[in-house]
């Protein structure tokens, strides 16, 4: 089988760590090869963050370089945007949270946030699946559930594995406390 | 049983199936995780020390005493502790040492791109070098065995692709490891001229023993190709850049070991094929290598010496098709790191702003304030540069400026190097004012714990040090603590200090927003009602606040309700 690569981007603090953790337990549940390449340090201070998971017979390379996602889990519009150019082209799916933040420069008013970013994106010819997480994680309980709305997204996308599956990852990555509140989320992103 | 771990926890796996029972390490990005997952096995004593020449001479103290050891730092930590490491090469271990460095090519989270492996080469030690988990574990129970039987600490090298990348790990049990009695022996232990000049001829006589293991491990492996055109000798990152470019096409020299290099089985390499490539991140250590051997090869005239590697670089630069993406056609706004929301250092910066003074700064999550719109720090070096430096700039300018410059140091970096550039202002009395961002815990590296937090790796109790008294015992005169969150206060005792005619210290003191003990009073929001729009609150540089519509808005999901930005409304919007 073709390596398979899936890039988590975001902002430091999203909790895109977890996303990536949790593919990870999953795809081990399969005899796959997996590689799961994290951002730690400094940019975890509300930078941009990217990690990267791959999987399939025999992964070589830590990281997914620029034409190689077959998708994009994105938890920033901005970072979406900047994250484009890794999509494979054609066959690459990019799915997005339509949450915009404010990175520095443009709350102290060197520039402005892009424009219609979305609409740029489609324009460019990507396939692009956009949701309001941060409303249904707001939804399911918590701001911070935007994560698990994402991984329900992509679960639409990954259907050999069973919801009981993900159920099953999901136990294993996030705390007994808010697990109905993550479970719900997930939910949430997998019917949106 | 199959895992998946970070190369720096299988480090920390292989530390625990090899016996090891002592570990001592100061964090840094991307090593700190193996000392952290470490500390998560019982059978380990693991602490984090205030330094790293402490940490590495504390696990000498446990080889010593007969228990296999371990300490761990990032690239520039090594530099600090250079001083032990070259005199550790001639005494020896008694128990096995390893020495983790991570080095961080790309710069993701560091001051500089150094590249470790010349220690390896100017010190004399052998170095392994992982380019998965899986091999992080096995060179690290090997590492032990060669520790021993060599009778020298051993290096291993991580970098941050492999110290942070998960990868499928077959964990095994661990070994119960007897103590090795100490005996006392000055001719080893005891580095005088006299010893020492007995020593060296032993390192030299180690390094060709070395050279003979290096020609005969597997960890040095050759994987062959069906196009013998091109050779291409690697290791760690670069191996798996290069085997995802060329899978099994050419044939690979993949080293493990990367210090002493092996001579023959690299000729016999170079003989097999028609022309010899190296890919190495950073320095062309292996490449030189090579060419003292007398060998053609091609090296860094193509590959950069700078940043770190990918796939796509590595096929372009061996001819290969590499892939491309759509990019859209406008540049995007920079998304740097900032200070988070209820940050304590925010207040402190804006006042050090505002009074325009020269800030000679220091590494940690406070060197963010050197970033717009606070662009308060004019330097920034090293750990402990800015209270060394300090006194040099007010020295060295007969005081004249020492009314207008202040130092800035977090709790942690105080601990680590700050205390003895302050026993130099004291010493050596000069006029100079260093405050002491004490957020009680090391923030930017991740949250650990440090001398001062009262707290040890393990989660318990511990000896907690006094700042205020650390101080004044070294003789410093005027000694002030602040809450950064009262701008008022921050400004008047700023001045204060200042205006005095004697070294002083300001201790600004609140503990990091993202501490699960702090309790925050919540979100607070603009009246949009009285709000005019004249950006005051904007001046802090907090992520919070933006503008929308003419009129500022706090985003409910960020704000801590720190209320920086309250004290700075004129209009009293923000409450
Ligand atoms: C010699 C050396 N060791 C380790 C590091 C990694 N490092 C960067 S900042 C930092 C500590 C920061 O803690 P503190 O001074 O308490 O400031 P905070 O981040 O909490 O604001 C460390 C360990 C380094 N840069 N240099
Ligand atoms: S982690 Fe703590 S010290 Fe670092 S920027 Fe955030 S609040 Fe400030």
């Amino acid at each position: 089988m073709e390596t398979k690569n899936i890039m988590i981007v975001g902002v430091g603090g999203q909790g895109t760590l977890l996303a990536s953790k949790l593919l990870g337990r999953l795809l081990l549940t399969r005899n796959y090869d997996i590689k799961v390449s994290e951002v730690h340090g400094m940019s975890q201070r509300g930078g941009s963050v990217v990690t990267y998971v791959r999987y399939g017979e025999k992964v070589y390379s830590p990281i997914i370089d620029k034409g190689e996602a077959d998708f994009i889990l994105s938890f920033e519009l901005l970072e979406a945007a900047r994250a484009a150019e890794w999509l494979r082209p054609d066959v690459g799916t990019l799915i997005t949270n339509t949450q915009q933040i404010n990175p520095m420069p443009v709350i102290t008013g060197a520039v402005n946030y892009p424009e219609d970013l979305l609409g740029k994106l489609k324009t460019l010819g990507l396939k692009v699946d956009a949701l309001d997480a941060l409303s249904l994680a707001q939804e399911a309980g918590s701001s911070r559930a935007v994560n698990l709305v994402l991984l329900g997204r992509l679960s639409n996308y990954f259907r050999d594995f069973t919801e009981e599956e993900w159920m099953t990852a999901i136990e294993q990555s996030v705390p007994e406390k808010f697990l109905e509140m993550n479970k719900k989320a997930f939910h949430l992103g997998r019917i949106a | 049983m199959k895992k998946l771990l970070l190369g720096n926890e299988a480090v920390a796996r292989g530390l625990y199936e090899a016996g090891c029972g002592f570990v001592s390490s100061y964090p840094g990005t991307p090593s700190t995780e193996i000392t952290e997952a470490a500390a998560k096995y019982d059978e380990i004593y693991a602490e984090w020390a205030p330094n790293e020449k402490v940490a590495m001479e504390a696990a000498f103290g446990a080889s010593l005493s007969g228990t296999r050891s371990f300490c761990g730092m990032k690239h520039v930590g090594l530099n600090v502790a250079a001083d032990p490491l070259f005199t550790l090469s001639y005494t020896g271990v008694n128990a096995g040492m390893i020495i983790a460095v991570a080095d961080d090519a790309g710069m993701h989270s560091s001051q500089n791109e150094q590249d470790s492996r010349h220690y390896a080469i100017a010190a004399k030690l052998p170095m392994f070098e992982p380019s998965d988990s899986s091999e992080g574990l096995e060179f690290t129970r090997l590492a032990y065995e060669l520790s021993e039987e060599y009778d020298t600490p051993v290096l291993m090298k991580m970098c941050t692709r492999v110290a942070h990348s998960q990868s499928v790990v077959e964990l095994g049990e661990r070994a119960e490891i007897a103590r090795k009695p100490y005996e006392k022996n000055v001719m080893k232990w005891v580095m005088m001229p006299g010893m020492a000049k007995k020593r060296h001829p032993i390192v030299e006589e180690r390094t060709r023993r070395l050279v003979e293991f290096a020609e005969n491990s597997w960890v040095n492996r050759v994987e062959n190709g069906s196009d013998h055109s091109m050779g291409i000798i690697t290791s760690s990152t670069s191996y798996q850049y290069v085997k995802e470019v060329c899978g099994d096409r050419f044939p690979v020299l993949k080293l493990g070991m990367i210090n002493p290099l092996p001579e023959q089985k690299i000729r016999d390499f170079a003989a097999s094929v028609e022309k010899l490539v190296v890919v190495e991140e950073l320095d062309g250590i292996i490449e030189t290598h090579c060419r003292s051997l007398g060998l053609e090869v091609c090296g860094k005239e193509v590959f950069p010496l700078i940043d770190e590697f990918s796939q796509n670089l590595v096929a372009e630069k061996l001819g290969q098709p590499k892939h491309a993406g759509k990019k859209l056609d406008e540049s995007l706004p920079a998304r740097p790191p900032v200070m988070c929301a209820g940050c304590p250092h925010r207040g402190l910066f804006y006042t050090l702003k505002k009074l325009n003074l020269t800030v000679l700064g220091d590494i940690g999550c406070y060197t963010l304030g050197a970033a717009a719109p606070l662009s308060a720090i004019d330097t920034t070096i090293c750990m402990g540069a800015s209270v060394s430096g300090i006194h040099g700039y007010n020295k060295a300018s007969n005081e004249a400026n020492a009314g207008k410059t202040v130092a800035v140091i977090g709790d942690s970096t105080f601990m680590h190097s700050g205390v003895t550039g302050l026993i130099n202002i004291a010493y050596n009395e000069s006029n100079s004012t260093v405050i002491i961002l004490d957020n009680s815990i090391t923030g930017m590296t991740g949250h650990q714990q440090n001398p001062t937090t009262g707290i040890n790796l393990k989660g318990d109790p511990a000896g907690k040090i006094n700042l205020e008294k650390l101080c004044e015992s070294i003789g410093i005169q005027s000694i002030r603590v602040i809450d950064p969150y009262n701008l008022k206060e921050c400004e008047d005792v700023i001045k204060e200090e200042l205006a005095k005619e004697c070294a002083s210290v300001i201790i600004s003191r609140r503990p990091c927003a993202l501490l699960k003990y702090v309790k925050h009073p919540g979100p607070i929001a603009v009246n949009r009602d009285k709000c005019v729009g004249c950006k005051s609150c904007m001046k802090v540089g907090c992520p919070a606040i933006s503008m929308k519509d003419g009129k500022a808005i706090i985003d409910n999901t960020l704000c801590t309700g720190c209320r920086v930005c309250t004290q700075l409304c004129k209009v009293n919007a923000i409450g």
